[in-house]
Formats: structure tokens, sequence, C-alpha cells
């Protein structure tokens, strides 16, 4: 099987996840969206690795994958937190920025 | 050349007064004038001493230097602050000390009643120490300290009572044009430097031979507008006449027998320029002619005493001026004007203050007038020093501005009728105004208001005047009598062939004293037969309109110079703000404006932030991309 179909499936998680996160409000589907774009970037990584047959890329996936969970942890518990005291998880009503 | 240990006393004497004076501040109110006094006098016992020394040794060997310390070791260019006695800085530091000392006794009495009479004496000292370093130093840049530091002390003394502003305003303008002279002193320092690498007197002396002409003639007239500046000479003369604000005594010591006459030492000194630079020498000479006209056209015109005299200075200076252009035949005679000038115009000025001392400070001459009877002592001396000015044998005017006159018809061809012209009638014009000065203040009826109460000074004050008057009187002979100066400075100057005389001695003398005659003789049909006017008549000529407004020096000055000056400021100004601050600014607002409709961009939305972020990365990789194509 041509390997740059695997690309293709890549690049197609890639921006589900990409317009995900712009276009939904809520701040666990955002995350989610984040987690995909993150597993399609894994899966470039793998793929190229198998291309040129070193295992750099699949070092590179690991690396990923611990970011990712570091992430989730700390990014969970800043939801949590935000729903605790808003009632809310929508990202937009999260603007104290521009104020 | 031999050295001595006690030149340095010459300046240190005084220095050390006005050091003292003005750090002992009230302290010494009791007895600084006295201090002061003693220490000018002390240093002019040290220039006697050094005469007597220079006296008993050869012609060679008389001139005599000192090493302060050194002063400038940079590359090849090393300068020492040194002293140089040699015959002329004797001639000078002679009169200096010695008009000086006169000038403080006057002054200890003529300003008793000032309270600041203390910080007046530290001036004086600061000056006379300032003056001996300027013709003690051994190099262009010596004398320029002292240049600049008798600049100052000219500043400090004109405004001296600088409670009132227009004396404030005379000071600012004599420093102010004091400055384009003393641009000019360090233009011909430069070129010195530039062409020669040396700065000293010694040095120049030797190197101009190889020097170009070019050089020459551009450090020449560099010499000359200092010379011009210090000196009141055309085109810098404006200031003298304002400088009257400062007290009597300053007037008499600064501006008229000591700092004007620094412009005749600086062209005497640089001889050996001069000699080699015909061009600048025979602009030295058109300075000196047009300003001795100058001076004496404004002479007729002024009704304040103290501004006549000024104007006198100013033409009398010019006839130095035009003696020390006509090269090696004239420094002698220039010199020996110096000399006798210091004496009858320091007394006629000191005369000056002590009718003003009993006139309630008044100098319009037209509300003196028969005074001769209440001052008979100011009144003789007065009178001496006005024979010495005219030339009238034998005092001592007769020896100095006859050789003068003479010098000039001897300069040879059309130069030198036209010279010797001006220098005659220099002399006539000289005549009228000086008379019309005598006749004004001493004789005729009296002018004055009630509340003026003339009276003879007292002693203090007209000791010095009589002593000035015996100089007016016999300096002249004593200096001529078997060519006595020339001789003494003979060896300083370089040798010049026999010229041929056009006039002989007794012929220029007869012309000199008719034109003299005929001054004497107008006016005393102007103001000695017909009644004088208490104020100044309206209905004149326009010349003499010109003549009381200066012969429209100021009006020259304004319209010339500080007009467009203050239109190049403004324009500079109107740039700076447009150009270089709107820049500036432009800046400001660029990023300012640029900012706020960036602002937009920040709405506090993380999904914008995101979807931004992504169109970056898009724009990014899609860039690459196309490069990479």
């Amino acid at each position: 099987m041509d390997a740059s179909n695997y690309l293709y499936v890549s690049a197609l998680l890639f921006t589900i996840g990409a317009v995900g996160v712009v276009v939904r409000r809520n701040a666990i589907v955002v995350f989610m969206c984040i987690e995909l774009m993150l597993n399609a970037a894994n899966l470039s990584f793998v793929t190229f690795s198998r291309i040129n047959g070193d295992l750099n890329g699949q070092v590179m996936a690991f690396f990923t994958m611990v970011v990712a969970a570091c992430e989730v942890v700390v990014g969970l518990a800043i939801i949590v937190t935000i729903y605790r005291s808003r009632r809310s998880a929508s990202v937009d009503d999260a603007s104290l920025l521009k104020r | 050349m031999s050295t001595s240990n006690s030149l340095v006393y010459l300046i240190a004497l005084p220095l050390a007064g006005a050091a003292l004076l003005l750090l002992g501040r009230r302290r010494t109110d009791k007895w600084g004038h006295l201090l002061a006094t003693a220490l000018s006098a002390s240093s002019f016992g040290v220039g006697l001493y050094q005469l007597s020394l220079m006296l008993g040794r050869s012609d060679e060997a008389r001139p005599i230097s000192q090493k302060l310390f050194e002063w400038i070791h940079v590359g090849n260019f090393n300068v020492d602050a040194g002293l140089l006695l040699d015959q002329l800085s004797i001639c000078f530091v002679l009169l200096i000390t010695g008009v000086g000392t006169l000038i403080h006794i006057y002054s200890i009495s003529y300003m008793s009643h000032d309270h600041d009479r203390r910080r007046f004496f530290a001036y004086l000292n600061l000056f006379i120490a300032a003056m001996l370093l300027l013709v003690l130093g051994n190099s262009y840049l010596n004398l320029y300290v002292g240049w600049e530091g008798v600049g100052l002390a000219s500043y400090l003394l004109i405004g001296f009572w600088n409670q009132k502003p227009a004396y404030a305003t005379a000071s600012k303008k004599a420093f102010v044009m004091n400055r384009v002279g003393d641009m000019g002193l360090s233009f011909a320092i430069m070129i010195a430097f530039a062409t020669m690498g040396t700065v000293s007197f010694s040095g120049v002396a030797e190197q101009a031979h190889h020097t170009s002409e070019a050089a020459l003639t551009g450090m020449g007239i560099m010499l000359l507008v200092a010379a011009a500046g210090k000196s009141a000479q055309f085109p810098l003369q404006a200031w003298l006449g304002d400088a009257m604000a400062g007290p009597t005594p300053v007037s008499a010591l600064i501006h008229a027998a000591t700092m004007v006459t620094a412009g005749v030492y600086l062209i005497t000194r640089s001889n050996f320029v001069f000699d080699a630079a015909p061009t600048a020498q025979l602009l030295v000479v058109i300075v000196g002619a047009i300003t001795l006209m100058f001076g004496a056209l404004i002479g007729t015109a002024k009704d304040d005493i103290k501004k006549a005299l000024a104007a006198s200075t100013m033409s009398q200076i010019g006839y130095m001026i035009l003696a020390a252009g006509l090269g090696p035949v004239g420094y002698a005679f220039a010199i020996m004007h110096l000399l006798t000038h210091g004496f009858f115009k320091a007394g006629m000025f000191l005369g000056a203050g002590s009718v003003m001392h009993g006139m309630n400070d008044e100098v319009n001459m037209r509300k003196y007038g028969a005074l001769r009877k209440f001052m008979p002592i100011t009144f003789a001396t007065f009178g001496l020093g006005y024979l010495a000015i005219l030339g009238v044998p034998p005092f001592a005017g007769f020896y100095s501005k006859d050789m003068i006159i003479e010098t000039a018809f001897n300069a040879g061809g059309v130069k030198g009728i036209i010279l010797g012209s001006v220098t005659l009638l220099g002399a006539g014009i000289t005549a009228f105004y000086m008379t019309r000065v005598m006749i004004l203040t001493f004789t005729g009826t009296k002018r004055w208001d009630d509340e003026a109460h003339p009276h003879e000074s007292p002693w203090l004050m007209w000791l010095p005047m009589a002593i000035l008057a015996i100089g007016s009187v016999a300096s002249g002979f004593l200096l001529s009598r078997g060519d006595a100066l020339v001789n003494w400075l003979h060896p300083l100057f370089a040798h010049h062939g026999e010229h041929e005389e056009l006039l002989k001695p007794i012929v220029v003398s007869g012309l000199a004293l008719t034109m003299v005659a005929i001054g004497v003789a107008i006016a005393f049909a102007k103001y000695s037969r017909q009644e004088v006017a208490h104020v100044a008549p309206e209905n004149v000529s326009v010349f003499t309109k010109i003549a009381r407004q200066d012969l429209m020096q100021d009006r020259f000055n304004e319209a010339v110079f500080m007009r467009p000056g203050q239109a190049l400021t403004a324009t500079l100004v109107a740039t700076d703000e447009a150009v270089i601050d709107g820049a500036v600014r432009g800046v400001g607002t660029i990023a300012l404006g640029s900012g706020s409709a960036l602002r937009g961009l920040q709405n506090g939305f993380v999904r914008s932030y995101a979807a931004l972020i992504l169109i970056g990365a898009v724009a990014l990789v899609a860039a690459i991309w196309v490069v990479v194509q």
C-alpha cells in the first residue's frame, strides 16, 4: 500500500482538528480537537519514519505523546477550575484578557 | 636666552590679589582695596627691577625667559607655559603696572561710596594679571589665555553696575564683539600650527621664511581680525562706545591705556608674519586709516564726555595700527604712540571721572561749562593731556604722532600721499573735537543745574592725574631723545633700508601744526564765540545726525549681521521643529496608529486567536511551498 495514503489521512485528521478548534465553543471539544491534531502529526511522523526507514520519526511520536499527556493533565485541570467558578465550559465566556 | 625665576611674580602678585579678594568675600572689605593697590604697585616694582637688569645687559642678551610648566605635549605638538620678557614686553609691563597702579590709587577714592568696592579691585587685579600674561606669554597660545582673561575682566568691569540693564547689555555687546576677534586669533593659531607646526613666537619667526606667502597672509588677516576685535578697530569697533558704561577708572585703564592696545601689541609682536605678507600688511594700514577717521568723526558729534574720549581712543589706536602696518619703519612709532597715548588718554579719562565726581555723575558736556574755576587741578591735568593729544610741541603727542604722519608720508607713492593726508586730516579733526571737549567742559558759562555742586576731587584722585599729566608732558621727549625707544626696540624687528623722504620732518610738523591750528580755530568759532545749547540742537545737518549715531555702526551691524542672524536662527528652529522633530514624532505617530489599528485583533476570544494562528501557519507553509517550487 502506498505510504502517501497515510499522509492524506493525517492531513484530513489535522484539518478536522483545526476546524474543530476554531468553530467549537465547548472547551472539552476544543481540547479533543487539539488531541486530534497532535495525533495527525504523530501519524505523519511514523509514516515518514517508515518511508525513510529509520527510527527518528517514531521517537518523535513518543515525544509528542508525552507532551500531549502533560497537556491533558494541565488543560483538564484548568477547564475543571474554570467550570467550577463560572458554571460554563465555553471558551468564548472566558475572555477576561480583553478587559 | 638666559632665564629668570622672578618673571612669574609679575603675574602672580596681582593674580593672588584677585583670588584673595574674591574668595575672602566681605571679610576683606576693609583692607581689600589697599592690598590690591599694594600688589599692583609691587608688580610695578618687579617690572622696574627687571628694567634695571635689562639695561645692564647688551642688546642680544636682553630678552629673558622663564618656563613655568609643561602644558601640552601631544604628538609633535609641544607647548610649554612660558614667559618671555624682552624689550617690547617690558614697555607694556611698565605701562600696565604703572598706569594700573595709579588707577588703583585713584579708584580708592573714586569708588569709596560703592559698597562693592572690594569686588571692583578684585577685577582690576584680575585684569592686570591677565594683561601681563598677554604681553609676557612666549607663544600665541599663552598670549591667547591672557587675551581671553582681559576680555573677561573687561566684561566684568563694563557690567560692574549691572543693576542697570543698559550697562549689562553694554558688557554683553563688548563680550560678543570680542568673541569675533577671538575667533580670528584662534584661526591664526591653527594656521600657524598647521603650516609651521609651532605656535611659539620664536618658532613662528624662524619658520616664517620657509612658509608660503598664502599661509602667512591668511594668518596675518586672522591676526588683524583679532586685533580689530580687541582694539575696537573697523569693522569691529562698535563696542567701545558702549563700554563706557563701566566705572571711569575702568575706561581709563582698560578702554584707553592698556587692553585696547593689545591689538597693536599683537601686530607688532607678529612683525615676522606681516613683514612676509604684504597683502595682510596693506589691510592693516587700511583698517588703521579707516578707524582713524571713523573715530575722529564720531568724536566731533558726541556730547557724552566719556564717549567723545572713547571715539578719540578708537581714532588714536587707528594711528597705532596704521603705523604698525607700515612695517619695520613703523613698529617703534606705533609703540611710542601707544605709550604716550597711555599717559595722556588715561589722564584725560581720570580727569573726566573727576569732573563726573564733582557733577553728580553727569556725563553730558552740554551741562558742564566754566568748571575751570571749580576744578583747577583737573583743568590743569586735563589741559596738559589735551595739549599732548593735539601734538603741540613739546608735549608727548607731538613726538609720537608727528613720527607716524611722517612715516605715513614716506611709505612711498600714492599710498604714502593718501596715508599721509589721512593722518594729517585726522590730526586736524582730533584738534577740533578735543578743543570742543575742553571748551564745553571747562570754559564758557555755567550750564549745570542747581543740584550740582562742582568741587575739586580729593588728593587721592588728583595725584594720579598729576603724575599722568607729567607723563603726558615728558614721555614723548624722553622716549624720542636720541631715538631712545627706536634703538631700544631695534633688535626685535627686521632691519630696513633707508627710505627717501617725501617731506622733511620740519615740513610735516609744520603741516600737522597748521591742521591742528585750523581744528582749534573752528572749534573756538563754533563753541566759544556763540552760546552752547543746553540740549543738543535737532536742526543739524544729516552728517551730524549720522555722526551722533556713531556713523550708523549699530544700524549696520543690526541690518547686516543681527537681522539675518535672527532670520537664520528662526529658519533653523523652524527646520528643527518641522524636519527633525517631525521625523521623530512621525515615527511615534506611525507606531501609535498601527498599534490602535492592530488592537482590534486582540478581541479576547480564544477561538479568534486560534484562527489567526492557523491562518498564519497556513500562510507560512504556503509561502515556503511557493518559494521551494
